[in-house]
């Protein structure tokens, strides 16, 4: 049977803290970037070779693309955006790798029942049961539905934890930027008393900017949650050659994805700091 | 009829419709784009950039009909 499962799974405690199977994937993402930023900028060389040169056509293809979506701010935003799109992209494709969400270990659906599996199967694999004239069926079906699969790996941006983390920090530099920009200037554009109309624009961009997070949150884990989710139906109902265009896709929609998050967040903070009021 | 063929109804036709539309609203950006990018050429990477912007937020709401119907369908 297919092991779906919308919120990720705990691996481990520490105390009553749970370590989820997403959360170790976000750890490696984040010491595979701080690995990759430490060995290139410890000895920079004016001619770069090898690894330096490689990151730097990365960096600069970066910064020249920002730069025509936010003009002269790019300076001031880039470490930001940049951050996020190398956070969400490595995320994305690390997701991808063999391995990630099929290697892992049984549990006994007694001592997870407290994570958000939803346990009305089990109670109505159990009733479907009961009508069942044969009771090895029964047992077997049983026993079953009590092992549960879970996988050590999980994308960490297939959690929805991570994406409304990474959404609050899009949130929170849109906000902060417009205030570094405009200064006391930037209330206006939420609280404005010039005029009635004005009034009314400053309560819809109060809720236009808590529904970005939202949006934001639930764009990056709906494209990576329904990614996973379209390779392991195409390689349940096909597992050798079918899923390879869906993964070369998976691998487009991990790139573009983080290219719309961190362009979008830089274009909101363009807009945010261009308010005039 | 019991509320799990209910359930799995609503999931396709969350699904169904919540494709559809955005689906439509993707070609119809494109197709302008593409558009804008024959007659202007050297604008082809201004559109792009906005092309990819509009899509993602026609793709956006297809991608909340689909947590809609992933939440109808398991939890």
């Amino acid at each position: 049977m297919l092991h779906i499962s919308l919120a990720a799974e705990p691996i481990a405690h520490i105390g009553s803290f749970p370590i989820t199977n997403s959360l170790a994937l976000t750890w490696l993402v984040m010491a595979l970037l701080i690995w990759a930023s430490v060995a290139v900028s410890r000895n920079i060389k004016l001619i770069p070779s090898g690894f330096q040169s490689i990151m730097e056509v990365l960096i600069d293809g970066l910064y020249t693309f920002f730069e025509s979506v936010v003009g002269h701010q790019v300076k001031m935003l880039f470490p930001l955006i940049a951050s996020l799109f190398l956070f969400i992209l490595v995320s994305n494709w690390i997701g991808l790798v063999p391995g990630v969400g099929t290697v892992g270990f049984f549990h006994h659906k007694e001592q997870v029942s407290e994570i958000a599996v939803p346990n009305e199967t089990h109670e109505e694999e159990l009733v479907v049961t009961e009508h069942v004239e044969e009771n090895v069926e029964a047992a077997a079906a049983e026993t079953e539905s009590e092992v549960e699969f879970v996988p050590l790996f999980r994308g960490p941006t297939a959690d929805l934890n991570t994406t409304i983390a990474l959404a609050l920090v899009a949130f929170a530099a849109i906000q902060y930027f417009g205030f570094k920009i405009l200064g006391k200037k930037y209330t206006a554009r939420f609280v404005n008393f010039k005029n009635p109309i004005m009034g009314f624009v400053g309560l819809l961009e109060l809720v236009s900017d808590v529904s970005k997070v939202i949006s934001f949150a639930f764009r990056l884990f709906g494209n990576v949650f329904a990614g996973e989710v379209l390779l392991s139906v195409m390689a349940f109902l096909m597992p050798f050659i079918a899923p390879m265009p869906f993964l070369a896709l998976e691998l487009f929609v991990g790139f573009i994805q983080a290219l719309v998050f961190s362009t979008l967040t830089a274009v909101f903070v363009n807009v945010a700091a261009s308010h005039e009021g | 009829m019991d509320a799990n063929t209910w359930k799995l109804i609503m999931t396709g036709a969350t699904i169904a419709l919540g494709g559809a539309v955005p689906a439509l609203a993707i070609g119809l950006i494109t197709a302008k784009a593409v558009e804008a990018m024959g007659r202007n050429p050297e604008a082809a990477s201004d559109v792009r950039t906005s092309m990819i912007l509009g899509m993602a937020f026609a793709e956006a709401i297809a991608i909340y009909s689909l947590v809609i119907a992933l939440i109808i369908k398991f939890v």
